[in-house]
């Protein structure tokens, strides 16, 4: 049948990825990756357009190409290269409009996928333990990359509302990770020593870059027999790590700190340039969030290969050890047993 | 006996959190893993103690366990368990090592916790026998009707709610862990102010408690999880000495709904003694406001014998699970209907308040 999809955000290590994954898909005739500056890894046979979506042209792209499903990455919490918070802020939400404007008057558009977050659900004390796609935040996002996929999902609800003809899915990802992910939480987990807030430990939930692209694929192809893949559905990993369990996997030590003082220190380290350590952030970090991938499993049909702890160790592989790495520590409890048996055989021998 | 040499790790209520407590840590998995040995990874089960056996009959049954107690996979572990079950039962030894285990296990990161956070490693080898002796031998707890909660599949135990701190629900999740034939594990439902205290959100998460909400109680019983719930909240718990025993309102009776909608039993549990431990004579308000705890109870101790008031008063405990009353009988929009909710947590409100009044009249003395 010929399919044409367009990426955005083909920039990014996921995007690229997915760019290069589509292409060889037996249905898809081309592929279209956009994004404001050129890839630094190989898109393979997808023609690369250099586009803003934060501008009108992008609806030209659209009707140039006779666009039939759009995959929309460009929904990201890190800058590219260089550029602040506003200018990610900027291509998150007015991107997506102008993108989704485009759609709308574009005939040729059938599909639409939207990468989303979990934590549009927040984190707080007083929410249920576990966020199904329905559960009604408790405490919307007050800002950051949370906020601005909060209003991006607004937005998509208004186009799917506009044009139901165009089968729309979001897709929520629990924390990216993996070998070359570029999450925050990935910046936040290769620190020498990790700060946790003091008194919390949250749960985590991860899932793997490999099962991103696997539940893109499923997204943006046809559904599949006995399942519906429009709607909104949460993507995570089985299982969920602690904080502590984490840290001790990694083998990096953690520094408990007060939570009004966890403020000054995540300031410190963003004006060392360190890591991202947005308030939404810190905010995971204290209450954590598990969300519920019932609806993935039994609607979406979408089972990942990775678990969150699998997910986790296959990053921590990437990462190198840290400095009291799990090895090194069960050897000395191993060695520690070993005194106790030659100790307790000693005695033995001699009473 | 081993019984014996177990005590109180004194003052530290955070066992496992100092980064530098290596030491104080493998005391207590010492002690824990010879107090529990760790049966979980043994076998199917453990040695069923029969209900209402005396705690002596209940160790020495375990004490087979702990001979295979090493999980799989820890080979020096395995070793040193054999070697000193070849050098005639060693019990000091055995407990070393599989204490050692569980050190291993623990730094390495490697244990599993549920998406409620509850991890029951440590539950079972380390946060029960911290509150085991206040359980066993401060409030002495007698446990009645142990066999109502059934051995498997979801049941929603309701109990009565007092004492100014939380403690009832604590004993209760003792009582039903060391007594149960089929080692069932309580999932309490806690306060969202549990859940804002820095140190108790990560313990109570830890020990299998999580938010009393809807969602949350039907997502545990739906698992088939035994579930523990204290309806009237703040107000049966901070309810004045001279109210002792009167039950409060059981909130909305949302508890009710959640026990139809998920099918699954109600088992009423009436606690006696939990009153007694800080008679509340008075409450500050304006204090609690000021705190943002919902109130500041004022005991014959507290505060004026600072942190001596906090002390409880070593009453005699007992707690009674009453009758299941059954919910599978309704239909699936019964929860919707209100008169059936109110009629519902009436009777089990009654059912409570009956085995409360039966209780104290048994009574011979609020300590003894």
């Amino acid at each position: 049948m010929g399919k044409v999809v367009l990426v955005t955000g083909a920039a990014r290590q996921l995007g690229g990825r997915f760019v290069r994954r589509v292409q060889r898909e037996p249905g898809v005739d081309r592929v279209i990756a956009v994004d404001v500056v050129p890839p630094e890894h190989p898109l393979d046979d997808a023609e690369f357009v250099r586009a803003d979506i934060r501008r009108p042209a992008i609806g030209r792209v659209l009707a140039e190409y006779g666009v039939g499903t759009v995959v929309h990455l460009d929904v990201s919490g890190t800058p590219l290269g260089s550029g602040g918070r506003a200018a990610v802020k900027e291509t998150n939400v007015i991107g997506t409009m102008q993108l989704l404007g485009a759609c709308q008057k574009s005939p040729t558009v059938e599909r639409l996928v939207v990468k989303s977050t979990t934590s549009v659900y927040g984190a707080a004390p007083r929410d249920p333990a576990v966020f199904t796609e329905n559960t009604p935040p408790k405490s919307l996002p007050s800002g950051g990359f949370a906020k601005d996929a909060v209003e991006v999902e607004g937005y998509v609800r208004g186009f799917a509302r506009r044009r139901p003809d165009v089968a729309v899915c979001v897709l929520r990802f629990a924390n990216i990770l993996g070998p070359s992910a570029d999450t925050p939480l990935a910046d936040y987990f290769s620190l020498p020593v990790l700060p946790t807030v003091l008194g919390y430990d949250p749960r985590l939930q991860f899932v793997h870059e490999d099962d991103v692209v696997d539940v893109l694929m499923i997204a943006s192809d046809g559904p599949r027999r006995g399942t519906l893949n429009s709607g909104t559905f949460n993507i995570a990993g089985d299982g969920v790590l602690l904080l502590s369990q984490c840290a001790r996997r990694l083998g990096r030590p953690t520094v408990p700190v007060v939570l009004p003082a966890v403020t000054w220190v995540g300031s410190a380290l963003r004006a060392v340039g360190v890591t991202d350590f947005a308030p939404e952030q810190v905010r995971l970090l204290t209450h954590g969030r598990v969300v519920s991938t019932d609806q993935m499993r039994e609607t979406l049909g979408f089972t990942p290969s990775y678990t969150t702890a699998e997910a986790f160790a296959d990053f921590a592989r990437g990462r190198g050890a840290g400095l009291v790495p799990p090895g090194t520590a069960a050897r000395t409890v191993d060695g520690l047993s070993r005194l106790v048996t030659l100790a307790s055989k000693e005695r033995i021998r001699h009473g | 006996m081993a019984d014996a040499k177990v005590l109180p790790f004194g003052d530290d209520p955070r066992p496992r959190r100092g980064t530098g407590g290596a030491g104080g840590r493998r005391q207590h998995a010492k002690d824990a893993a010879g107090k529990r040995p760790s049966g979980r990874q043994g076998g199917p089960l453990a040695p069923v103690p029969e209900p209402g056996a005396p705690p002596d009959g209940r160790e020495a049954a375990r004490e087979p366990v702990g001979a295979e107690g090493a999980p799989p996979g820890q080979d020096s572990a395995e070793d040193s368990g054999q070697d000193s079950g070849r050098d005639g039962g060693n019990g000091w030894e055995r407990r070393i090592a599989s204490g050692l285990a569980f050190l291993r296990r623990r730094v390495t990161g490697d244990y599993p916790v549920d998406e409620f956070g509850y991890d029951e490693e440590l539950t079972d080898q380390v946060l029960m026998s911290l509150i085991r002796p206040l359980y066993e031998n401060y409030f002495r707890v007698e446990v009645k009707g142990i066999e109502n909660i059934p051995s498997d599949g979801g049941a929603l135990v309701v109990a009565n709610h007092s004492g100014t701190l939380p403690l009832d629900g604590l004993m209760m999740q003792v009582a039903v862990h060391d007594n149960h034939p089929a080692d069932r594990h309580l999932r309490l439902l806690a306060a969202d102010l549990v859940f804002m205290l820095p140190v108790i959100n990560e313990l109570a998460r830890k020990a299998g408690h999580t938010l009393a909400c809807a969602e949350d109680a039907e997502r545990l019983l739906r698992r088939g999880e035994v579930v523990g719930v204290m309806p009237e909240g703040f107000k049966g718990l901070g309810k004045p000495f001279g109210e002792r025993y009167k039950l409060q309102r059981f909130g909305r009776g949302g508890f009710v709904s959640t026990a139809l909608r998920a099918g699954v039993p109600i088992v009423p549990c009436s606690i006696v003694g939990a009153e007694e431990i800080y008679p509340m004579v008075g409450n500050a308000r304006t204090l609690a406001r000021l705190l943002g705890v919902p109130y500041f109870p004022l005991t014959p101790t507290f505060p004026w014998l600072g942190p001596l008031g906090m002390v409880p008063l070593p009453t005699k405990w007992t707690i009674q699970f009453g009758e299941p009353i059954a919910t599978d009988g309704y239909p699936p929009e019964a929860a919707e209907d209100p008169m059936l909710m109110f009629n519902l947590t009436d009777q089990v409100r009654e059912q409570i308040q009956h085995t409360l009044y039966k209780l104290l009249v048994q009574r011979r003395s609020v300590f003894f």
